[in-house]
């Protein structure tokens, strides 16, 4: 069966479901009670599942993340909600230090099934403290997963899969695809964690992309299209693990390759995605490797110049130019 | 409490035993034969042993890096934590933890952790978690004078009492984070206080009694499983030895360490035996021997112990079982 709705919507969806499948999911964080969330997605829940389970939480990033590594522990499935990947930073102590490490330092005893959602990316003239792409930093460290839910069907299927996890999972929603509306199969089974998706097939370069940035990339194949250039786009999906096989089966075929990542160049997971293709398939290219990212300032406030920072489906185009010129 | 000699020898003989541990694991260090830090419980230990005796089986332990006597108390076996300072597969953390990171499911001893105030909000969502779960249990939550100062500490007081959760805090006060002291670090140096600006029921105790740990222990606990809120019992205490091997002590007077020294717990109560004419029955020789056996097998044990093999290394980073 087949639903058009919001990505908000399908978020809110893959929330309630599990709550009503399972007890022990609970909800937790700044403003997702009463208020209905800071992006409204939440809003009802409260009303739905009373404030014993979708809970108000004071502003102390910290405790309540580190609650809910607790609550994991001893028996229950909690989701946290972090406002925006910039305030995670707060809790960084929480998902670093006990998060990812529980399960290793007890010698496997202890595993921490806990889900955190969070706000990510730029694009709405919030300046650098509300505008970052941090997701590549938690894809950094062994014992979290990393979610990057693009379509509305992951936006609701990822929450059901990351809960199911015995292990920490973060969630990355982009803030501006809440809007996005989209199909949503609520009968088909859900694509598992750790795969990725190709979302438009093409024989001459491969675009790698996550998040929003694969609608961005969508939109410049289509131009590239129209000057004869079929570039398959993939949807990572997940950032840890990451699909490597997915990313090597299609560069197999189209022998080019390029990532669009709105992390900073350096260090990032278009870095790691990069160096992975070089140890795993460095003789299948037939052009060096290409990627679009954020340009390396903290993002600014004003249109013209956020818009000049984080990736557009112009510079993807011109991207891929390059790497068709290339012999 | 009526210190009868059950009562007695059974809390002498529990701080003997992390007395007599904590002397072999310095040897051990000196011998190489354990490595990484240790930090030593040694002048503390009745508060360890008055707060787990006041403990069910289904409450939850949460500690620091200064561990040993807590894990110790909580009944999980000395040859286990012992291999785990030998980083062998029998320790109970298989070798990954070491002396700063004890775990154990069996004991529901959550650790072992060596981020100052880092376990303060797990105490906070494993209380919530029960709260939720409507089971009758207990949080109880370890912590040095020098977690005071973390935000952890403030964000964790504030969700305990706002959303009344069935936690212990046992703040053992030492006086000193490191080379640090008390009066360097905080405005406010009466700890109970400031649990007590949150609403949170507090008390002070003499931690060097583990006689008033104990009764103490016991109230608070009754009280957390009775009114499901939290509680802070701050325990005034010392520790006779350096922070860490590593520490060389320049920051307290030894004439300081020396009038500590005189309230060694196991001198209190021996004296408190005495008193209550316990002492000879009590048998402290036997005592000694009964203790430096189990220590003798634990190390041999942990000696014994094998090493992780490499093909296991990487192991435990997720849980093995897949999701679907
Ligand atoms: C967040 C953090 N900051 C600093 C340290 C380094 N450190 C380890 S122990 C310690 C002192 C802590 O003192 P206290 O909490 O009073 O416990 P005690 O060692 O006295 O038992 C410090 C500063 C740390 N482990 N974690």
């Amino acid at each position: 069966m087949s639903e058009k709705m919001t990505y908000r919507e399908a978020v809110r969806l893959g929330i309630s479901e599990a709550m009503e499948k399972d007890e022990r999911v609970f909800m937790m964080g700044e403003d997702v009670g009463r208020y209905g969330g800071c992006y409204a997605v939440s809003m009802g829940l409260q009303e739905q599942f009373g404030p014993q389970r979708i809970i108000d939480t004071p502003l102390s990033e910290s405790a309540f993340t580190g609650a809910g590594v607790g609550a994991a522990l001893n028996g229950m499935r909690p989701i946290v909600e972090i406002m925006t990947v910039n305030f995670s930073l707060l809790a960084l102590d929480q998902i670093m230090n006990n998060a990812a490490t529980l399960l290793h330092m007890s010698g496997g005893q202890f595993n921490v099934p806990l889900v955190i959602r969070m706000a990510t990316g730029g694009g709405k003239q919030l300046a650098a403290q509300h505008s970052h792409s941090l997701e590549g930093w938690f894809a950094h460290i062994p014992g979290l997963k990393v979610l990057t839910p693009a379509t509305v069907q992951d936006a609701r299927d990822m929450i059901g899969l990351a809960l199911a996890d015995p292990d920490p999972v973060l969630i990355f929603e982009n803030a501006l695809l809440y809007n996005a509306k989209g199909e949503l199969d609520t009968a088909a089974a859900p694509l598992p964690i750790g795969k990725a998706l190709v979302h438009r097939e093409g024989k001459d370069l491969t675009i790698l992309a996550y998040g929003i940035n694969l609608f961005k990339a969508l939109e410049a194949a289509e131009t590239l299209s129209k000057e004869g250039i079929e570039a398959e786009v993939i949807d990572l999906r997940s950032l840890r693990p990451l699909d490597d096989a997915a990313i090597m089966a299609s560069l197999r075929k189209t022998h080019r390759v390029m990532v669009v990542d709105e992390g900073w160049k350096s260090g990032s997971i278009s870095a790691e995605i990069m160096a992975r293709i070089n140890e795993q398939a460095f003789f299948e290219l037939d052009a060096p490797m290409g990627r679009v990212c954020s340009m390396e300032v903290p993002i600014p406030y004003a249109k013209h110049l956020e818009d000049a920072v984080i990736p557009q489906p112009d510079k993807i185009v011109a991207m891929a130019r390059r790497l068709m010129e290339a012999i | 409490m009526e210190l009868d000699i059950t009562l007695a020898r059974e809390f002498y003989r529990q701080m003997l035993l992390i007395r007599r541990f904590e002397e072999k694991c310095v040897e051990l260090y000196s011998n190489q034969k354990i490595r990484g830090f240790l930090h030593l419980y040694i002048g503390e230990e009745a508060i360890a042993t008055g707060v787990m005796q006041a403990l069910g089986a289904d409450d939850s332990v949460l500690s620091t890096y200064r561990e040993h006597g807590h894990a110790l108390a909580r009944g999980i076996p000395a040859k286990r934590i012992m291999a785990e300072m030998y980083g062998k597969v029998e320790g109970c953390s298989r070798g990954r933890g070491g002396s700063m990171h004890l775990f154990d499911a069996e004991t529901r001893f959550y650790g072992g952790s060596a981020i100052v105030g880092g376990g303060l909000p797990l105490a906070i969502g494993m209380a919530l978690a029960d709260k939720m779960m409507k089971r009758d249990r207990v949080t109880v939550a370890f912590f040095g004078d020098g977690a005071v100062a973390e935000g952890a500490f403030h964000e964790s007081m504030n969700l305990a009492a706002l959303w009344q959760l069935p936690v212990l805090f046992v703040c053992e006060n030492n006086r000193y984070a490191m080379g640090t002291a008390l009066e360097l670090t905080e405005s406010e140096t009466n700890l109970a206080n400031k649990a007590a600006a949150y609403k949170i029921v507090s008390r002070q105790v003499d931690g060097m009694d583990v006689v008033a740990v104990a009764e103490a222990a016991e109230e608070a606990i009754a009280e957390v499983r009775a009114a499901k809120r939290p509680l802070f019992l701050e325990c005034l205490t010392y520790r006779f030895r350096a922070h860490s091997m590593f520490d060389a002590e320049l920051y307290r007077e030894k004439t300081e360490v020396a009038e500590w020294k005189q309230k060694d717990p196991l001198a209190v109560l021996k004296m408190r035996a005495e008193t209550a004419g316990l002492w000879a029955q009590l048998n402290a020789d036997e005592l000694e021997e009964e203790v430096s056996a189990i220590v003798d097998e634990a190390v041999a044990f942990a000696e014994n112990g094998t090493l992780e093999s490499l093909s296991d290394l990487e192991k435990f980073v997720y849980s093995e079982e897949a999701a679907q």
